[in-house]
């Protein structure tokens, strides 16, 4: 204990020190920092990467089984254009030509490999005795009315263009274009696609306006993250209004109002130095940084400011002696709450999902800088900037709120923790119903067009979540093994019956076809062909068969070993999906031998399982966030006891947050699995601020439990109201980000800081009195034996 | 007057090594295109003769993680001068399609005719001759790259000389290529046969690089490269393929290029 009192001495002679060097050197300080904060901030890169691939570590294993996939066909991201023409009718000449046309020019866009269209579709027939394989409508502007009928009516027959291509109406079609992205550099290949495309169905839309034009598919998913990072970026622009506002209210002074404003921007110019030096590239949740940073710093100088312009107003001390005095006073609070705010955000490294990484690091850094700044720029700035006394005299607060809130909490204890913890409770318990949802799509909400197009897409013509499966023959050119292909075709009708599948597109349905065109397209022979010397030349013909860009290589892997298996589906949610893709992986194993057994995996998948991967990789971070932050407040409150029962505060607002939310949506996203360290590394200033005015009264006061509650109200009511409110708008303004991993991680977090303070206020001072009542009891006989 | 006539004299001189410069211009003063035409008709030129060949035919497909798969054939080639070349390709294996055999009648303007032979039903196909830029057999190859390359099919420009390189671009003259243009490196010392051809693809990036290695000369006057590099850059998948035994002596006919043939082929 002696030993912990005499660093407290220390710190308190250590802040006033610092504080008085730096208002003697106010000057060479401003200067010293202002170029650390140049110096940083010219090291400074802001890049984006949109490509979905950033959300997965490379050790994520649905990650690796996709791209194994992909290795073994070919790597494709596609762009998925979706025409609706104002007559609803696809197939006339003209719709039918201009289709024709962008068809052709989406050969030019950037990477591209293959495009595929209702036009160029690979018709196979049989003339006489020879295979035709052709595209289906070919210079479509010489087509007859009648030719143009028939086309309509194949179109509308054909398995692998209904729900994929065409809707069942004939009045919508897509163009699927897919690229294969080197993959150097996305920052650069992605928006290099995506502006080719957004000027190739510009032109299209100018040349034939009877066509709305819709887009989707994974490049312009990326495009969206690309664009949703630079969006919430800029929410940063808002954020400093609000901050300018609110500490102009709170302090009522411009020169106060401006040091701040020169603190969280020497913070974030620093921290965008830290994103240049360490070559981050930016992602929709690292983006918010800055707004993050602008949030948290603003606290420090807050603190620091009110106390000093209390002891200028009401206690009439000199600009400089009240800077001195305030930083004595805040320096050890600011500094705890800023280890522990950078604590909680460095333990998003423990998690699976390297954006969240990103911002943990980038933001613990800027934290570390805003400390700095806090107590060097700040005090220099203040001591630089005069005072005007205002001359209305500030009224001293009447015995107001916050004593009549302790008197509340000291008359009733036991009731109020009692039912405070039945509260958390039943909200815990709620909690749990939470369920993980990470739609991609639903990411964005509707405002975004990415989204809204989507939408479109899912309800008019096919599905944007697929799952596939590399089924194995277990041998070179097995796939031409009568058995194997009749169990592949039992597995494409199996996937075609369940309730989520929307198309399923599968090498049997290629034998199928080939296998009746070569016996005079007789629908009998619409069967995978029973003979494999059979099947394997009808697919070399089928093959010397096929154009340019159209080939099998998507589908079938060199060895002629395995086929892939692709089943699209309706918007369900992750959970629907995981169990639709183990219901799948479950059938081939009870009705096929082991070559054909096959994990699901996609894009879709691997979005699906993010959030469980997160949550658990999280788990051993959040320990060890707690357990740190338990011992910092042991330190800071030199009590191992309030130590101990700070945890029930700290970690109660997050199981509240969840519960709440359980209400509110009942799904939880890969964003929301960080609150507990990061909100934890917040909240915790709240319980120290208040334990610490507590402890204060019954140390040096000598009150009992009761008053020192009361003493505790009256001297950081108001500061933590004040800081819940800054944190509170900063985070609210996040929430408005159309970015679902983002807008529902600041809302929870709003949440969970609302939840903090009313637990502080309640269920806090009543658990001080009621652990307290034992040494309250000899307080008092001590009182009384001394009188 | 003396220096008149000197004058005149230079003068005389000078006009005269003008037009002798401008003569000697005129006639190298060839187009890019008329230059590209003749170099590959010099290739052409240099190959004509051999009236016909065989030879055994090692395919290996690659993928991007280095799975590999083979297949192995036998080509029979007939050279044709009023019309394209006719050949004959017959699969040995994979078991499953051992005996399949394709017959093609390449010509010099038009699309080329094709058939199949099918063992399994024991008939001959007719394969849609207006596709012909798909890969061939699964391959990096298209059937196009492989097909006799009659100098009709494309038009020309000379690009650059490098040394004992001849650098020519070709741009097919089929709408339903699947390439833009190849660019052609001819050897002009080794009877301007083919080292290098790179394929651009429709949006004019470069798709594959074909290398051709392991030259031979075969009656003294015949260069036949004993493999063919095909790597593609878009899907980093890669094709091989080993040539063997080649026989030209086996003097074949257009008997041995019917239908009748190429069902016989593959036995």
């Amino acid at each position: 204990m002696n030993a912990l009192k005499k660093a407290g001495n220390f710190a308190n002679k250590f802040a006033k020190n610092w504080a008085q060097l730096v208002i003697r050197f106010k000057w060479p300080v401003l200067v010293l920092t202002l170029l650390l904060a140049i110096g940083l901030g010219s090291q400074g890169k802001m890049e984006f990467d949109g490509d979905y691939h950033v959300f997965f570590s490379e050790t994520n294993p649905e990650l690796e089984a996709f791209d194994a996939l992909q290795e073994k066909y070919t790597k494709d991201d596609n762009i998925i254009l979706v025409l609706a023409p104002s007559d609803k009718n696809i197939f006339t000449r003209e719709n039918l030509t201009a289709i024709e046309a962008l068809t052709a020019e989406a050969w030019n866009t950037p990477y591209s490999s293959r495009v595929d269209a209702v036009t160029n579709f690979q018709y196979t027939r049989a003339v006489g005795d020879d295979l035709y394989v052709d595209d289906l409508s070919y210079q479509s502007e010489d087509k007859t009315d009648e030719e143009i009928k028939q086309i309509r009516e194949i179109a509308l027959k054909e398995p692998l263009l209904v729900h994929r291509i065409i809707n069942t109406e004939g009045s919508v079609t897509a163009i699927n274009v897919t690229v294969r992205l080197p993959g150097e550099d996305s920052a650069a290949e992605i928006p290099e696609v995506t502006e080719a495309t957004r000027k190739m169905v510009l032109e299209f839309q100018q040349q034939y306006p009877q066509f709305e034009v819709y887009t989707t598919g994974l490049v312009p998913l990326n495009t969206a993250f690309f664009e949703s990072a630079q969006n919430d970026l800029a929410l940063i622009g808002i954020m400093l209004i609000i901050v300018f506002i609110v500490t102009f209210l709170l302090t009522r002074n411009i020169f106060a109002t401006i040091a701040t404003i020169f603190v969280v921007l020497f913070s974030i110019i620093s921290a965008v130095g830290f994103v240049g030096i360490t070559g981050i590239k930016l992602t929709p949740p690292s983006s918010v940084f800055p707004t993050m940073i602008l949030t948290l710093a603003v606290a420090d100088s807050i603190h620091i400011l009110i106390t000093m312009l209390q002891k200028v107003r009401n206690d009439g001390y000199s600009k400089k002696d009240a800077l001195v005095e305030s930083m004595r006073l805040n320096f050890m609070p600011v500094f705890i709450t800023s280890l522990t705010t950078v604590i909680g955000f460095l333990t998003m490294n423990f998690g699976d999902v390297p954006p969240f990484w990103h911002l943990g690091n980038i933001t613990a850094f800027g934290m570390t800088m805003a400390f700095l700044y806090s107590t060097t720029t700040l005090p220099a700035l203040m001591a630089i900037f005069p005072i005007w006394k205002s001359k209305k005299v500030v009224k001293k607060e009447k015995i107001g709120w916050y004593s009549r809130m302790g008197h509340f909490v000291t008359r009733q204890p036991a009731r109020l923790a009692i039912i405070s913890l039945a509260i958390i409770a039943v909200l815990t318990f709620l909690a749990t119903k939470n369920v993980f949802n990470d739609e991609f799509v639903e990411y964005f909400d509707t405002s975004v067009k990415f989204r809204s197009d989507s939408d479109f897409i899912n309800d008019n013509l096919t599905g944007f979540y697929n799952v596939e499966f590399s089924v194995g023959s277990g041998e070179s050119g097995g796939i031409n093994n009568p058995e194997y292909l009749r169990k592949l075709n039992d597995f494409e009708n199996w996937l075609d019956e369940q309730p989520e599948v929307v198309h399923v597109n599968a090498f049997s349905e290629v034998a199928r076809r080939v296998n009746r065109s070569m016996h005079g397209d007789d629908q009998s022979y619409y069967k995978v062909p029973a003979n494999r010397e059979e099947a394997a030349q009808y697919l070399l013909l089928y093959e010397l068969s096929l154009p340019f860009g159209l080939d099998l290589n998507n589908q079938i892997n060199v060895d002629k070993s395995e086929t892939r298996v692709t089943a699209t589906l309706k918007n369900i949610s992750s959970a629907e999906m995981i169990a639709f893709s183990e219901r799948s992986e479950q059938w081939l194993k009870n009705n096929t031998d082991k070559p054909m057994h096959a994990l699901g995996v996609s894009p879709t998948m691997m979005f699906s399982k993010l959030g469980f991967r997160q949550a658990d990789s999280m788990f051993n971070g959040n320990i060890i966030a707690l357990i740190l932050i338990s011992l910092v407040l042991m330190l800071a409150l030199r009590s191992l006891r309030l130590g101990l029962m700070s945890i029930i505060p700290n970690v109660t607002p997050v199981l509240v947050g969840f519960g709440i939310w359980a209400l509110y949506k009942g799904q939880i996203n890969t964003g929301m699995v960080i609150v507990f360290g990061m909100t934890l590394g917040i909240i915790v200033d709240d319980t120290v601020h208040f334990m610490s005015k507590f402890l204060r009264a019954r140390r040096e006061l000598g009150y009992d439990s009761k008053q020192a509650v009361i003493y505790a109200f009256e001297t950081v009511g108001r500061a933590l109201v004040t800081t819940t409110i800054v944190l509170v708008a900063g985070f609210a303004v996040l929430s408005t980000s159309a970015f679902a991993l983002n807008s529902y991680m600041a809302r929870i977090t709003v949440i969970i800081i609302l939840s903090a303070l009313i637990i502080d206020f309640i269920l806090l001072p009543s658990l001080l009195i009621l652990i307290n009542k034992k040494t309250d009891e000899e307080l008092e006989t001590n009182k009384l034996k001394s009188e | 007057m003396l220096i008149l006539k000197l004058n005149s004299n230079i003068m005389r001189k000078s006009i005269l090594a003008v037009i002798a410069i401008a003569t000697i211009q005129f006639v190298t003063a060839q187009t890019p295109e008329e230059r590209g035409l003749q170099i590959a008709k010099a290739a052409e030129e240099a190959d004509l003769g051999f009236k016909s060949s065989s030879v055994e035919l090692k395919m290996i497909l690659k993928n991007k993680n280095g799975q590999t798969s083979e297949r192995t054939m036998t080509t029979r080639t007939l050279e044709l001068t009023e019309d394209g070349d006719k050949s004959l390709i017959a699969f040995n294996s994979p078991k499953d399609v051992k005996g399949t055999a394709t017959l093609t009648f390449t010509h010099k303007v038009g699309s080329d005719d094709q058939w199949l032979y099918l063992p399994s039903i024991k008939r001959v196909k007719r394969i849609s001759s207006n596709n012909k830029s798909g890969p061939f057999v699964g391959s990096e190859f298209a059937y196009e790259d492989l097909s006799s390359q009659e100098v009709e099919k494309y038009t020309y420009k000379f690009l650059e000389e490098k040394g004992n390189l001849l650098i020519v671009e070709q741009d097919p003259v089929d709408p339903k290529s699947g390439y833009t243009r190849r660019v052609v490196t001819y050897n002009q010392d080794k009877g301007y046969r083919i080292e290098k051809v790179e394929f651009y693809d429709r949006k004019n990036a470069l798709l594959k690089t074909l290398t051709y290695s392991d030259y031979k000369l075969y009656k003294d006057k015949f260069w036949r490269a004993g493999t063919f590099n095909m790597v593609n850059h878009q899907s980093n998948k890669e094709t091989l393929l080993k040539f063997s035994d080649y026989n030209f002596g086996i003097d074949l006919s257009d008997e041995d290029f019917s239908q009748v043939a190429l069902q016989r082929a593959g036995n």
